[in-house]
This record gives structure tokens, C-alpha cells and sequence, in this order.
């Protein structure tokens, strides 16, 4: 009984809560790790070979995205709407047993792709190349745990739900959605199937789902996370509700059309590409909006970023964030996209998202949860700084190392003589890039060090480290 | 009531209702997709119109549709794509830009969203088989600064040909107009064919399908 009920919280269910953080700090280095090694094959093409066939890189690409998403990012997302949910309702989970279902479910779907990407079985759709089979599971589990949160919602003690889980909400809704339709397929046999969509009408279907994955799993989700913790962290309330409703309505309104824009001068119907691009536009109010709401939370207390790095990884979470949603919407304009499309500057933005946003937002959030989890105050304060500086240098080289060589292939490509004619052979432009992929593995490293750094802290804080002050308790 | 007061109202009951709350979100997040998406499936210039003389179109051989699955299982789509762009430089690069109607029988899509190595839209015709076989079992031997993995495995596996009559047929289910003659033919055309040898018979007839008429508007 002690086990599962909490010392600190007698009424909430937050063992689950626990067995998510641990799996998502897990699943980050390991998402990292094989981010590492696909970073060092385009450098090193000879370390391709070393596992045939399962190692390639084509191969290993989904495993990375899909574990630093969907296992990573999935996780944490699970962990911290369980334990935002009891906490801002006053009441425990709709269902302790359901909970569980989701946990295992979820791990269940991680271990199937660990397995289905190196052998080659996929639907050959970015972000949601898992099988058919593997896509049912994910509806279930998905569903389990959007019903579970919705019910502790229904069943909550305070009058009103809490901006936090709306954020969680338009994400279960969209996801659901999303997942749905982009996964309908004729299957062939259980590992083999072929999209229902063809050409065209596929590409648009898969970047709506392709771009609001971004737009729902990894933004409307996390800002559910941003909306409680930083506040939390800070112990201030957050600065304006105001903000906050039209931040919330006009990302759900919006965020939706902007997979268009990944089509830009393709065969996609202009018209389309153009209102997913004036869109994209739009967009920059509420995401900057959002970032300002949570940046100003700190309002007349920005000492507090000095000593507590917690607190540090999620104001500057904030900042990438207003950093990449400024940048996504340039990209999404013609003349832009037109020199970005295809290029490196692409992987250059998603991990500013990725690594800067997500990743920050979501290593503070799990610090904070793991010493109220535990009750204990964290093992190594001076740790977490070590771990803030790894994971922001190793941002800052391997973002800045894509932007320089995304925008290099870009101009290379393009580049023509005055007779007209290409000045660089498309080889030389992959030549040229031999420094910055390894610049960009380099960058990688500091993160997974970051990232390991982490998850010794986070034992030894539940091992070794002191009982919390009564005073953090209350906050 | 002003429409400020209406909306913090809507607004105060939505927060206070969970059974509000959701069917609102539902809604609001419907209707980008209802706008953008759907009118693609309805509006007929969404697929490029040609002319019979242009229009040599058709579903994948046997042979070259096991090849693209090969393509889709070793994740090439994530390092090369398949839509040339209207830009000067592409045009000189690759060819004439890519058309909708050219992969209307491609299920799944593979424009792909990086270049990593180059555009295969209209990779067809454009090296030998020989220079395939080589350039996939040992890139590096071809273009010696190249990052491609090699797939000299590919040699060695022989394709399963059980499977080949089912993958059409799925297809056929989804709107690929493949006759029983295509799947009569099937398992002969593929029979103890090697896995590089659908490959190259893929890569072999990417963009090959249209004859493009000089001048001409395509995307109007």
C-alpha cells in the first residue's frame, strides 16, 4: 500500500507517473544514442555497413525519429498529463488499473518498433512508418489513455479545468484524428501494407499528420506541460489568462492547416501550399503569445534563474521555442522554402524544436516531478547545471552547423555560370557537407552526454538523495 | 451581452465542462482539414489533365513494383525525393518538373523531404542497369565521395514471390487498375529475380511514363 500510495499525496496514483519519467529519461538517451550514430554514418558512410542490413541508415532514421517522439516525447507527455490531471483536479487518476494498461501498452508499441524498423518493416510515411498492426495497438493505447484523463477531468474537485489540460485535450483530439486517418491502409500481409491514398492526395494527408505530430504532439502537448510547471517552478501564477485562452484557440484553430506548407512548388495545387503558408504566418502571434505567457510568469522574479536550473531549462525551453516558431513560419514562405526545401536547414529547425523546446521543456519538467515523486530533494544541484550547459552547447553546434551547410546545399544546388549553366555537380555539395555532419555528430555527443549526466542524477536522487523541505511540498 | 461577454461566457462553461469542451475542440480543429484537404479529392485539376499522346501512364510491372517496395523497406524516400520542383536549376539538374498525375499510382506517396543524395524522379534511362548494380552494391566504387549505405545484400535475396500476386491485388483494391493478365503474368516476371534486380527495374522507370510537350503550362 505504501507503494502506491504516496507519503506526501495519499490519494493520488503517481507510481505510474514514476515508471513514465524513468521510461522517458531511458527512451531519451537512447533516442539520442541512435541520433548519434545516424549523425556519424552521413559523416562516416562506412559504419552503414557495419551491421548489414539492419544498421543502414535509411533504416535507422525512423528508429531515431519515432524513439525521441514517440517514446521520448510519449512518455513524457503520459507521465506528466497523469500527474498534472490528479494534482490541478484534486483527485486521483478515473483508473489506477487503466493507467497501467497504458504503460505496458505503450512500452509494448516502443519494443515492436525497436524491432520493426531494423528489419525493414514500414509504410514508408515519415513519423508514421510503423505497421498496421503496430497502429492499432497505438489507437488502443492512445485511447485508454486520453479516456483515462478525460474521466479524472469529469470526476475532478475544483470548479474549473485547468489551462494546462486543455493544452492535453486538443492534443488527445488531434492526435486521435490525425493518427486515424493518416495509418488507413489495404494490409497485405502483417508486416506489409500499402497506404489507401496515392500520390498527391497521400502527400497532403501525410503532412497534415507529418506537421501537426509538431503542431500537437510535440507543441499543444508540451505547452500542457509548460502552462504547470513553469509556474510551478517559479511559484508564481502564470501572467495572463487572457493570453493563455487566446493562445490556446487560436494554436487549435491553426496549427492544423500549416502541413501544406511542407509541399510548397510541389505537384500540391498551389492553393494549397499558399493557405498553408499565410497560415504558418498567422501563426507567429499565438506561439509567440504562448512563449511571452510563459517568459512574463517570471515577471520581477528573473533572479530566480540564477540559482535554480530547473527553472533555467524551462525559461530557455521557452525561448527555442519563440526561436522555431518564428523560424517555421519564414521557412513556410515561397522564396524561403524554395532554397530550405530539401536541405539540411530543415533538420537544422526540427531540432531546434526538437532539442531546444521539447527536450528543455521537458528534462525540467521531469527534475521537478522526480524530487515530489520521490520526495527528495534533487541529488546534484551542481549536475543539472552541467547537464543545461551539455544540452545547450550541443544545440547550439548542431544547429548551427545545419543552418550554415542547409543554406550552403541550398545556394550549391541553385548556383549557375553566366552561360547558365550548374556550377557545382550535386556530389560536390554532398563533399561539402562532410564538416558539418560531423560538427552536427559532435553537437549530438554533448546532448547524449547531457542526457546520461541526467539519468545518474535522477538515480541518485532517488537512491541518496535528502527528503524534501516541508516548504516544497506545499508548492 | 456584447460579444465579449458572449465568448468569456462560452468560454466559463466550456472550462467547467469536460462533455463541452471536447465536441468544441473536435469542431474547431475539423476545419482546417475540411478546407484544405477534402476539396483536393473533389476538385478535378488536382491531377493534371494530358493528353493521350503525353499520357503513357501505368501501374508498376510485377518486377518493378517489388522493387519499390525495396525502396520504401530501406527507407531511401528519407535521403532522396521524388519531386523535381519548377526552377531553372532543377530543370537543368533533373528534368522536367514532376506532375501529380505521375504518381497516382503510388501508394505510398515517395516525393520524400530531403535531398540528401540527389532527385530520382526522373532517374529513369538516365545510367545503365550496369552502372545501377554497381552504384548499389558499392557506391562509393562509382562516386567515391558519396554517404550511400551499400546494398550489396540486395544481390543475394531472392524475392518471394508468393507475395507479389497479393501486393497487386491489395493495390487493385485502392484503385491501381491492374487486369488479370498483370496478375496471371506476375509470379513468372519476378521468379528467382534477385531484389537488386526489381530495384534497378524500379529506378529504371521513375519519370519515364510521360512525354512532356516543350513549352507547355502543366500546373494550371
Amino acid at each position: 500500500m505504501t507503494n502506491e500510495q504516496d507519503l506526501e499525496n495519499p490519494k493520488y496514483h503517481f507510481n505510474v507517473v514514476k515508471w513514465f519519467s524513468i521510461s522517458a529519461v531511458i527512451y531519451l538517451i537512447v533516442g539520442a544514442l541512435v541520433g548519434v550514430f545516424i549523425a556519424a554514418e552521413l559523416a562516416y558512410p562506412l559504419l552503414n555497413s557495419l551491421g548489414m542490413p539492419y544498421t543502414g541508415f535509411g533504416r535507422l532514421r525512423p528508429l531515431h525519429t519515432n524513439a525521441v517522439i514517440f517514446a521520448f516525447g510519449g512518455s513524457t507527455l503520459m507521465a506528466t498529463a497523469f500527474y498534472i490531471v490528479q494534482r490541478t483536479c484534486h483527485v486521483p487518476l478515473w483508473s489506477n488499473k487503466l493507467a497501467w494498461f497504458t504503460f505496458w501498452g505503450w512500452t509494448a508499441i516502443i519494443v515492436a518498433a525497436v524491432i520493426s524498423f531494423p528489419m525493414g518493416w514500414t509504410q514508408g510515411k515519415e513519423y508514421a512508418e510503423l505497421e498496421w498492426p503496430v497502429d492499432i495497438a497505438i489507437a488502443v493505447v492512445w485511447l485508454s489513455y486520453f479516456f483515462n484523463f478525460v474521466m479524472t477531468l469529469a470526476n475532478r474537485k475544483t470548479s474549473h479545468i485547468y489551462v494546462a489540460n486543455w493544452f492535453f485535450l486538443g492534443m488527445m483530439v488531434m492526435i486521435t484524428l490525425l493518427h486515424v486517418v493518416n495509418s488507413l491502409a489495404i494490409p497485405i500481409s502483417w508486416h506489409k501494407s500499402y497506404s489507401i491514398f496515392s500520390g498527391v492526395h497521400d502527400a497532403m494527408i501525410q503532412w497534415w499528420w507529418g506537421h501537426n505530430a509538431v503542431g500537437f504532439f510535440l507543441t499543444a502537448g508540451f505547452l500542457g506541460i509548460m502552462y504547470y510547471f513553469v509556474p510551478k517552478q517559479a511559484n508564481l501564477p502564470v501572467y495572463s489568462y487572457r493570453l493563455s485562452v487566446i493562445h490556446f484557440w487560436s494554436l487549435m484553430f491553426g496549427y492544423v492547416w500549416l502541413g501544406a506548407h511542407h509541399l510548397q512548388y510541389t505537384a500540391l495545387p498551389n492553393w494549397a501550399g499558399s493557405l498553408g503558408a499565410a497560415v504558418s504566418i498567422a501563426m507567429i502571434i499565438p506561439s509567440w503569445g504562448g512563449a511571452v505567457n510563459g517568459l512574463m510568469t517570471l515577471s520581477g522574479a528573473w533572479h530566480k534563474l540564477r540559482d535554480d536550473y530547473v527553472l533555467r531549462f524551462l525559461i530557455v525551453s521557452l525561448a527555442f521555442y519563440a526561436m522555431s516558431t518564428f523560424e517555421g513560419p519564414i521557412m513556410s514562405v515561397k522564396n524561403v522554402n524554395a532554397l530550405s526545401h530539401y536541405t539540411d536547414w530543415t533538420i537544422g529547425h526540427v531540432h531546434s524544436g526538437a532539442l531546444g523546446w521539447v527536450a528543455m521543456v521537458s528534462i525540467g519538467a521531469i527534475y521537478h516531478m522526480v524530487t515530489r515523486l520521490w520526495d527528495r530533494e534533487i541529488y546534484s544541484v551542481k549536475l543539472v547545471n552541467t547537464h543545461f550547459w551539455l544540452h545547450t552547447i550541443g544545440i547550439i553546434l548542431y544547429i548551427a552547423a545545419m543552418w550554415v551547410s542547409g543554406i550552403m546545399q541550398g545556394l550549391m544546388w541553385r548556383a549557375t555560370d553566366e552561360y547558365g549553366n550548374l556550377v557545382y555537380t550535386f556530389i560536390e555539395s554532398v563533399a561539402a557537407m562532410h564538416p558539418y555532419y560531423t560538427i552536427r555528430m559532435i553537437g549530438g555527443l554533448f546532448v547524449l552526454a547531457g542526457a546520461s549526466v541526467m539519468i545518474y542524477n535522477i538515480i541518485m536522487t532517488i537512491r541518496h538523495g535528502k527528503t524534501l523541505a516541508p516548504a516544497m511540498k506545499k508548492a | 451581452m456584447n460579444i465579449k461577454e458572449k465568448f468569456s461566457n462560452l468560454q466559463e462553461k466550456l472550462e467547467k465542462n469536460v462533455w463541452g469542451f471536447i465536441p468544441m475542440l473536435a469542431l474547431v480543429l475539423s476545419i482546417g482539414g475540411i478546407v484544405e484537404i477534402v476539396p483536393l479529392f473533389y476538385i478535378d485539376s488536382t491531377i493534371e489533365k494530358l493528353t493521350k499522346e503525353e499520357d503513357s501512364i501505368r501501374p508498376y510491372t510485377a518486377l518493378e513494383l517489388e522493387g519499390r517496395d525495396v525502396y520504401i523497406r530501406e527507407g531511401c524516400y528519407l535521403c532522396h525525393s521524388q519531386m523535381i520542383r519548377p526552377f531553372r536549376d532543377e530543370k537543368e539538374r533533373y528534368g522536367h518538373y514532376s506532375l501529380a498525375a505521375e504518381s497516382k499510382f503510388d501508394h505510398p506517396f515517395q516525393w520524400g523531404s530531403k535531398r540528401t543524395g540527389p532527385d530520382l524522379a526522373r532517374v529513369g534511362g538516365k545510367y545503365s542497369d550496369d552502372w545501377h548494380r554497381r552504384h548499389l552494391i558499392d557506391p562509393q566504387s562509382v562516386v567515391p565521395e558519396s554517404v550511400m549505405p551499400k546494398y550489396a545484400f540486395l544481390e543475394k535475396s531472392i524475392i518471394d514471390d508468393t507475395m507479389t500476386v497479393k501486393k497487386m491485388k491489395g493495390l487493385s483494391h485502392v484503385g491501381v487498375p491492374y487486369t488479370e493478365d498483370d496478375f496471371n503474368g506476375a509470379v513468372e516476371e519476378v521468379k528467382g529475380k534477385s531484389e537488386l534486380d526489381a530495384l534497378v527495374a524500379y529506378l529504371q522507370v521513375l519519370g519515364t511514363m510521360v512525354k512532356f510537350e516543350e513549352g507547355k503550362d502543366y500546373r494550371e
